[in-house]
Order: structure tokens, then sequence, then C-alpha cells
């Protein structure tokens, strides 16, 4: 495979360089798997990150991408319900897999769901990178069949870094949130 | 940073897993729950051809309790799923504590049990518990199937006896006596961070008695692999594992241990937080044997 790399305006000739070797077709595969309840179909190279699959190829850019390498959180989306780094997991992972994303909670004109609600009432962003990552963890613990205890709370936003450390608002969001879907 | 590129693979049996691990005319990393995997792919630490998903591989997915009461764990089990089974919370306990103090929920349910065991980060929560619990690892390869005790299967830091091809198929736990009691004590920067030093420690009750029958003391981030503290064991066993038996237990480990100098700590207060760490980890397990 090769690919053409342009000029630039008064530059020198145009270069071709040559994908790396093992760029080959076996390192390309067809995954089938649901995205925000609808079906997708693509090609993936091995190494994309599901990260980059859904921001540069399916145009979902609400999952943001921080550190890359785990520790941020905030590209983390809900893989078959249960939160997850889409910087550690690979697309071709994903074949089968059930993903929601930000923009799946509430598409298109739908009311906001309970989480989002209780960050928008509470404040629970400064900047709002991070917010993302915040709303599908807190999504999660919601879905839960019982209402997770303050440590678990804790230890699920421990996943989750706000660099504006505005902790204590989204804190708040989420008691509000887990208060309205499991009682006071 | 982006991963190099590679190929991937997914298996549906272990002897196709195997069968691309012997491959060797390109270098084969098997895949799990890749939460210490993909970081480093993507940092270019590792720079594998082909990986080898075996999380497809169906018999790799189970948790049971075997006939000779052994917990038997596959090495497609993912770790929140582990520490969720009512099996290995009643059996097992310093097991589910240990899968606790990983990271956080979003890395535990997709990180796998056997990948953090045979990934072997000396301040991992895993490789300690499964020396403290005596744990046997069943490793398959292109040579036959062979099994390995915990004591020979951590090797040095990021390397274990598992061969480049070969596959950890599944971790067993022996069943433990009726009148144990554990806790895992941990020092991190902060929750969820790797341990900067962590102590396992188990004890077995004699009930006649009231005395420890039997102690089970392990260390990690004080060195390349889990520490086993066998002189902290012994100032342990005997005793009503009372203030006086936890101090001796507590100079043992300070006169054992011999961590290094890094960035997070000096070697000395390693070894003054691990021995502090051995002391309200043995009063805890004490408490939890009646």
């Amino acid at each position: 495979m090769t690919a053409t790399v342009p000029a630039a305006p008064s530059g020198p000739a145009p270069a071709t360089v040559r994908t790396p070797p093992l760029a080959e077709p076996s390192a390309w595969h067809a995954i089938r798997l649901t995205v925000n309840g609808r079906p997708v179909a693509a090609e993936v190279e091995s190494r994309l990150l599901l990260s980059d699959f859904l921001r540069d190829r399916l145009g979902l850019t609400g999952t943001h991408t921080g550190c890359e390498h785990g520790v941020c959180g905030a590209c983390t989306v809900l893989l078959d319900g249960e939160p997850a780094r889409t910087c550690l997991t690979l697309a071709v992972q994903c074949e089968g897999a059930d993903l929601r994303t930000v923009e799946g909670l509430a598409p298109d004109d739908a009311p906001l769901t309970p989480v989002q609600r209780a960050f928008h009432e509470c404040h629970g962003m400064q900047c709002g990178f991070c917010t993302p990552g915040f709303v599908m963890t807190a999504t999660a613990l919601t879905e839960q069949p019982a209402r997770p205890d303050e440590e678990q709370v804790a230890d699920a936003l421990s996943g989750h870094l706000c660099r504006c450390t505005g902790y204590r608002n989204i804190r708040r969001a989420v008691c509000r949130a887990l208060d309205e879907r499991f009682g006071e | 940073m982006k991963p190099t590129p590679f190929d991937y693979t997914a298996p549906r049996t272990v002897g196709d897993a195997l069968a691309l691990l012997a491959d060797d005319s390109r270098d084969a990393k098997v895949l799990a729950g890749g939460q210490s995997l993909i970081p480093m792919l993507n940092m270019r630490l590792a720079r594998p051809e082909v990986l080898v998903d075996i999380t497809r591989i169906p018999e790799l997915g189970r948790v049971v309790v075997d006939s000779d009461g052994c917990l038997r764990i596959g090495a497609a089990v993912r770790q929140s799923r582990a520490a969720a089974d009512p099996a290995v919370r009643d059996g097992w306990p310093l097991l589910a504590d240990a899968i606790g103090l990983i990271g956080h929920p979003q890395i535990r349910g997709r990180g796998t049990v056997c990948g953090s065991l045979a990934h072997h980060d000396p301040a991992a929560e895993l490789p300690t518990a499964a020396l403290a619990l005596d744990a046997r690892f069943v490793v398959a390869g292109p040579r036959g199937t062979r099994t390995v005790e915990a004591a020979d299967f951590f090797v040095a830091t990021f390397a274990t006896a598992v061969e480049p091809d070969e596959l950890l198929t599944e971790v067993v736990f022996p069943p433990l006596a009726a009148h144990h009691g554990r806790a895992f004590e941990e020092l991190t920067r902060r929750h969820g961070d790797f341990a900067t030093v962590g102590v396992a420690v188990l004890l077995e009750r004699d009930p006649a008695s009231d005395t420890v029958r039997r102690a089970r003391v392990v260390c990690c981030g004080a060195g390349p692999t889990p520490v086993r503290l066998t002189a902290a064991e012994a100032a342990l066993t005997g005793t009503d594992a009372g203030p006086a038996a936890r101090a001796e237990a507590a100079r043992a480990a300070l006169g054992a241990l011999a961590p290094a100098d890094d960035v997070h700590s000096t070697a000395e207060h390693r070894r003054e937080s691990a021995a502090h760490l051995l002391v309200r980890a043995c009063t805890t397990a004490w408490e939890r044997t009646r």
C-alpha cells in the first residue's frame, strides 16, 4: 500500500511514503457492532483505538480523548453496559459489542437523562472536557440494580480526573441522579 | 501516541491460540483485557507484530470450584466478574479484596485476573494475593501443559515462567482452612494508584489454643517480584497475634525487605511503611479469623 503526501505550496516535489509493511491486508478487519442503538459495520485496522474509531470514523466527538493511556477517564463509554476506556480498547475488539456514547443519552431533541439534568442543575462541570466520561460512569451507576454506597460512588469517580478540580459539584450531581433513581 | 501496526487474531480454541503463538516468524503477544498491554502499545513500549485475543475462547471464560474445592479462574475472566462471584467472595475473600484495590471499576471491568498475573507488575495486587494464596498456574504450550507453583511463577519485573510460545490458561486457588482471616493493606499516593508498597496477610487460627496455626505474609512494591516474608510468618506462628507478636513480625519484615529507591519513595520509607501496614493487616486479619 502506498500513499501520497501532498507537497507544501512551494516545497519540494511530492514524496511517496511506504506504509509500514505490517499494515498489510491481514491487519484490516471487518467489524459489526451497535453504537447508540444503531448497527455499524466498518473496516478497521487492528491498531485503531476505539476512541479514534468513534471520533474520526463515526464523527462521535462527544467522547473526548485526554491522556490516551487510561488515566484521565475522559474517553469512557459504556461497553456492553459497563464503563470502559476507549483509549485502552481496540476497535477490532468490539466485534459484536453494544456501545453507548454520550451522544446516545439524549439523541436529537429527546429530553436530557436524569444524569445529564443533574450535572446541569448542580453545575457538575467547569470547562466541561472531562464531563462526557463522568456522565457515562454516572449513567452506569444509576443503571445498577441497587443503589451504590458512598464508597462505591467514590471508587467509580476516582476513575476520572477533572483538571479544574470541580469534584464537589460533580459528586453532588451524581448523588442527585442516584437520589432520583433510587429514592433518597 | 498511537500503536505501531500489528495484526490481530481472535482464535476460538486454545489449540489455535497456541499455533498462533508458536508461529515464530512473527512476534506475537497475548491480548486479554488489554488494560496493561494497550497503554504499552500506545506508548510504543511494546511493538508486537501480532496480537492474539484470547477473550473469545469459550473454555477460558469460566470461574468454577472443582471437586477438590479449588477455585479455577480462566484466562478470559475479567477482574470485576471474578470479584463479584459469590464463590470467590465467600471462599477466597483475599482475592476479592485484592481485585477491589486495582485501579477503579472502569479498569477492573475490562482487565482480566490472569492478564494481571501474566503481566506481573511487581507493584500489582494480584501477584501478591496469588503468592499468599499458594495459587497454581496452568500453562499450555507446544510442549504440553504444565502447572507452575506461585513461588516459581514470578521471575522478575514483567517476567514470569510463561515462555513466549505459551499461554497461561487458568489460575487455580486451593481451598482455605475454616478459621482463616485475611487483610490487604496498601499505601498509595491516591486512591486507585499502584501501591507504593502493600502487604497481604493470611492468618489461620487454631480454635483450641486460640493461636496462629499458620501465617502467610507477602509484600508488593518492595522488589522485582512479590516478596514472601517468612521471618515475619515465623514470628506470628504459635502466638496470640497480639501486639508483641505483631511488633516482632514487623521487626522481621524490616530485616528482610531490601527495596530500591525510586521516584515515588525512598527504600527506607518503603520498609517503614511495609512494617506499619503489616501490623495493621495482622490486626485486621486476626479479627477476621473469629
